[in-house]
């Protein structure tokens, strides 16, 4: 996804940001069209979703096929978190909901419909809930998911519903290895299983995607990665898609654990390792932009990625909320992001341009906590989750994020709560921080982690390439020694074996 | 007329729902339930009782044995 911030740079500031243009050329940069319609887009640019915020209405809860990694008493885990309930709303109920959402929430520019089933298998709620939001809010833009077996036979009215993008969970495209995933689907009013089943469904995904790209509609591939079904297969799911006109492929640990109740939760099929996933996105990055910041959110989610304000904006109290929409504010709004996000990348080029002179091949990972905007501005100790930035002499990437799940709650004393903080970051060199008590750094010191609290409520790139240049300085000058770090942690979802 | 849906079992995804022939599939306060006067079971529309075929949950959308037709010997 950095192409996507790098494209920004470029046409922010035309002349400087050359260096860094030349440097990521050929990874994939967006042409101007798709990055104009992308770029507030936050679960697509992963720089937008610093300051862009979606909201999910869970409006579909039928779907027509079965997952093994879903449990449908819950939402549909291709694109929420698995094990999570959203409240199921009417289309009208929906709507309302946006507005209130829209009203509240001014960086709310995305309303998606992602189940908690499939999208498309509720043809009628779906698309009632798009034509009301269009004809309420119309600067909202709209998505929707789904598992691809509907897709070629509502193609023509997705277009007509305006919708910008579709989200296709694809994690095959070999029936002999869907046959693993998919235990039957339902389709032309039979239930096909095994193979059979698999086959229809990948010809469906497929063609659903081809008709979907030229009508000129954004198309993003989820895959769920499952270690010793498809993970190595995921090399050629990313190869079909990309050849199909697909603009972003994002690849999702498969989480797993035996209280969800999903065939895989039961049988004890594992997700991947945190390591294993980033192998994985490595590989497949190059010829389409690889997504490394999605949190796998709930299909009733609202706010920023990361955040959840559903809670908010139940039924019960939008229906008691002053509903009136905005336009003018949230245009406002919106104008005040884009002057910030064009001086963010600004700053950011101008430190680069500092190291861009510095031949070093060293590269180092640290960790962030952010509440969004793209800036330092979270506590060490109330982050639940810290943004990867892998640094080097060519910019800071963003290179994904590391939930630190469990310790707010009660049962963990402040020992271990730390503890299960270094475990999880143990391969980064640094945490940027905006503030930090004096016990964990000390304790972070001691682990080999420098806490780095002096750019507190600055901005990520441009502090983490000051302080990584200061770094390289550092060990030219034989000051310190530059050393790899550990192995990354395993991811969440294995904590429970790796405990 | 003897299909029914185990509500204990029922996620009421509505997914059944649309599909009956019949129309005899309903939501009732949040219960999916099928009227048994109007299941046909499908016989004469398609080859798979459609609810069954389409319900996430295995053995939810069942032949009522307690109607006569099934307590009858055979
Ligand atoms: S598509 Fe989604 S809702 Fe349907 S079975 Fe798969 S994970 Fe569950
Ligand atoms: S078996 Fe067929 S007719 Fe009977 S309730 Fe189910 S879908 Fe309707
Ligand atoms: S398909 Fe099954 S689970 Fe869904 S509403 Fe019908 S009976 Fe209930």
């Amino acid at each position: 996804m950095q192409s996507i911030t790098e494209h920004k740079g470029c046409r922010a500031s035309a002349k400087t940001g050359r260096a860094s243009c030349g440097s990521q050329a050929g990874r994939g940069d967006l042409p101007v069209e798709i990055w104009e319609r992308v770029k507030n887009h936050p679960c697509y640019s992963e720089d937008a979703h610093h300051h862009y915020a979606r909201m999910h209405v869970a409006v579909a809860p039928a779907c027509n096929i079965q997952c093994n990694y879903c449990n449908r008493k819950y939402d549909c885990a291709n694109e929420s978190r698995p094990g999570v309930v959203s409240e199921k709303l009417t289309p009208e109920q929906a709507v309302r909901k946006v507005i209130a959402v829209a009203t509240t929430i001014p960086q709310m520019t995305v309303l998606g419909i992602a189940g908690p089933g499939d999208a498309l298998a509720n043809p009628a709620k779906t698309f009632k809930t798009l034509a009301l939001v269009t004809e309420a809010a119309p600067d909202i833009k709209l998505c929707l998911s789904t598992n691809g077996l509907a897709l070629p036979d509502y193609v023509d009215t997705i277009v007509r519903a305006k919708v910008d993008h579709v989200t296709i969970t694809i994690n095959m495209v070999d029936p002999e290895i869907g046959a693993k995933i998919y235990p039957w689907i339902f389709f032309n009013h039979k239930r096909y299983t095994g193979i059979e089943a698999a086959r229809i469904l990948t010809n469906r995904q497929l063609q659903g995607l081809e008709m979907l790209s030229e009508r000129g509609i954004l198309c993003k591939i989820n895959s769920v990665m499952i270690p010793n079904i498809n993970d190595d297969h995921l090399v050629e799911v990313n190869k079909a898609v990309t050849s199909r006109g697909a603009f972003l492929h994002n690849i999702m640990p498969l989480i797993s654990v035996p209280e969800h109740g999903t065939a895989f939760g039961l049988n004890g099929q594992r997700g991947p390792t945190a390591q294993e996933l980033k192998t994985l996105q490595d590989a497949c990055e190059g010829k389409i932009n690889m997504m490394r910041h999605c949190r796998q959110c709930r299909a009733d989610a609202v706010g920023l990625l990361g955040e959840d304000r559903s809670a908010e904006f139940t039924s019960d109290q939008v229906m008691k909320m002053d509903v009136h929409y905005d336009l003018e504010m949230r245009k406002a709004y919106q104008k005040r992001v884009e002057n910030e996000r064009v001086s963010k990348v600004a700053a950011g080029q101008k430190e680069l341009a500092g190291v861009s002179g510095e031949m070093s091949a060293i590269t180092v990972l640290v960790a962030v906590a952010t509440k969004g905007s793209g800036l330092i501005n979270e506590h060490f100790g109330h982050a639940n989750e810290f943004q990867l930035y892998e640094l080097s002499t060519s910019g800071a990437k963003f290179v994904g994020l590391r939930r630190v799940e469990g310790y707010c709650q009660a049962g963990y004393g402040e020992e271990d709560r730390l503890s299960v903080i270094m475990r999880d970051i143990r391969d980064c060199h640094a945490v940027f921080v905006a503030k930090i008590g004096g016990c964990p750094k000390s304790g972070l010191i001691k682990a080999g982690i420098e806490p780095v609290d002096q750019f507190a409520y600055e901005y990520i790139e441009k502090s983490t390439i000051a302080w990584f240049r200061a770094y390289v300085g550092k060990v030219k000058r034989g000051e310190i020694q530059h050393v790899q770090r550990g192995v990354p942690p395993r991811w969440p979802g294995d904590r429970i074996s790796a405990a | 007329m003897p299909f029914k849906i185990i509500a204990s079992q029922c996620t009421s995804c509505s997914a059944c729902e649309p599909l009956c022939p019949n129309v005899a599939i309903s939501e009732k306060g949040g219960n999916f339930v099928i009227e048994a006067a109007k299941c046909s079971e499908c016989v004469g529309h398609f080859d798979e009782p459609q609810c069954a075929a389409a319900c996430p949950v295995d053995n939810t959308c069942v032949v009522d044995r307690a109607l006569p037709r099934y307590q009858a010997p055979v």
